[in-house]
């Protein structure tokens, strides 16, 4: 198998597991460390948390933010690799 | 030439609707993502973290200083290693157990570099999601940092280590490490949650279950997602034939910091 043939493989199969349970289980997706949290208050109800966050954004905003880290991870990933694309194609002319 | 510019360019478009794919099936929704949440783990558990953390980040910045003084071509290397953890770290997926966990993507630093840079690395990432997005926390970054940054990666190394040795292929084992490294990651942070928390019945054990069925668990599918992307963006970087990449297959192949 090419190499390309195997990425499709491999995105095919990270697409899908990502997509097949939202359309198999019917659920919220809630945040997995939400469950975390009522776990704890079912195991030590007096448990009370003593920080908090230093700021509680929106949830909207949070969406947005989480964005701006995918973006800029994405946009220094995209850098590096155009960077070297450049460089081997600068050597294979030479 | 042409035919190889062909495939490199495939590999390339296929990369970016993967990534768009991703972010398009994962629009965020209910918040709530990120390891142990602040002010949750008791104080005594919290500091006990944090002192547990500590020598591993300061081996840490030593090894990132010997790699950049050693080769500093590496130096986009490690920046490309701590983008692919920010990005899959904004990776909110949904998994089977019908909540939502993202990946670490610590499993490609850690390949390459091995597991101490990743201390520093993946600490970051987590210290801009704790002051900016209010996810985990300041006072759980140690117990966080611990179980992302230092035990995920340490577990990572191990089982690459093990499969390059047993004579595997490299794909397979960079596969196995990120999987590895990812799942390791919120396993521990089931027993720090087991630990700081233990049953009235069954203690420890039977709170480690619990967490397990929460964090580990929601991670199997996602672990081999990591796994597969890591995968994908080596086989990706491969394609160009880079003196930094020449460099650090050398160092991948001696011994390591």
């Amino acid at each position: 198998m090419s190499r390309s043939a195997k990425n499709i493989w491999i995105l095919a199969i990270v697409v899908l597991l990502a997509v097949a349970p939202l359309i198999f289980i019917n659920a919220e997706f809630g945040g997995a460390d939400g469950a975390a949290e009522e776990m704890i208050q079912t195991i030590a109800p007096h448990y009370e948390p003593w920080a908090s966050p230093l700021a509680e954004v929106p949830g909207e905003t949070e969406s947005m933010l989480f964005a701006l880290q995918a973006a800029i991870g994405a946009g220094i990933i995209g850098y590096v690799i155009g960077l070297f694309k450049g460089k081997s194609e600068k050597t294979k002319q030479q | 030439m042409v035919k190889l510019k062909r495939k490199t360019a495939a590999s390339t478009a296929l990369l970016v609707i993967g990534f768009t794919l991703f972010l398009l099936v994962n629009e965020p929704q209910a918040v709530y993502a990120m390891h142990i949440m602040e002010g949750f783990l008791p104080v005594g558990w919290a500091i006990f973290w944090w002192v547990a953390f500590i020598p591993f980040f300061i081996l840490g910045v030593r090894a990132i200083r010997k790699i950049t003084k050693e080769a500093p071509e590496l130096k986009l290397m490690l920046g490309l290693a701590a983008a692919f953890t920010f990005v899959l770290s904004a990776l909110k997926i949904p998994s089977v157990t019908g909540s939502s966990s993202h990946p670490t993507g610590t499993g490609l630093g850690t390949v390459m570099f091995g597991p101490l840079p990743m201390s520093v690395l993946g600490s970051m990432v987590l210290l801009f999601q704790a002051v900016l997005l209010a996810h985990g926390g300041l006072t759980t970054l140690g117990a966080n940092a611990f179980s992302m940054a230092v035990a995920g990666p340490a577990a990572g190394y191990a089982v690459y280590r093990l499969l390059m040795r047993s004579g595997s292929k490299q794909g397979l084992a960079i596969f196995s490490a990120a999987a590895v490294a990812d799942l390791a990651t919120y396993i521990v942070t089931s027993i720090q949650l087991a630990v700081a928390f233990p049953a009235v019945e069954g203690g420890i054990i039977a709170s480690f279950m619990k967490f397990g069925g929460i964090f580990a668990i929601t991670q199997i599918p996602l672990a081999v997602s990591e796994g597969l992307l890591t995968v994908l963006i080596w086989n990706w970087l491969q394609s160009f034939n880079t003196d930094e990449l020449s460099i650090l297959k050398r160092r991948m192949k001696g011994e390591r910091v």
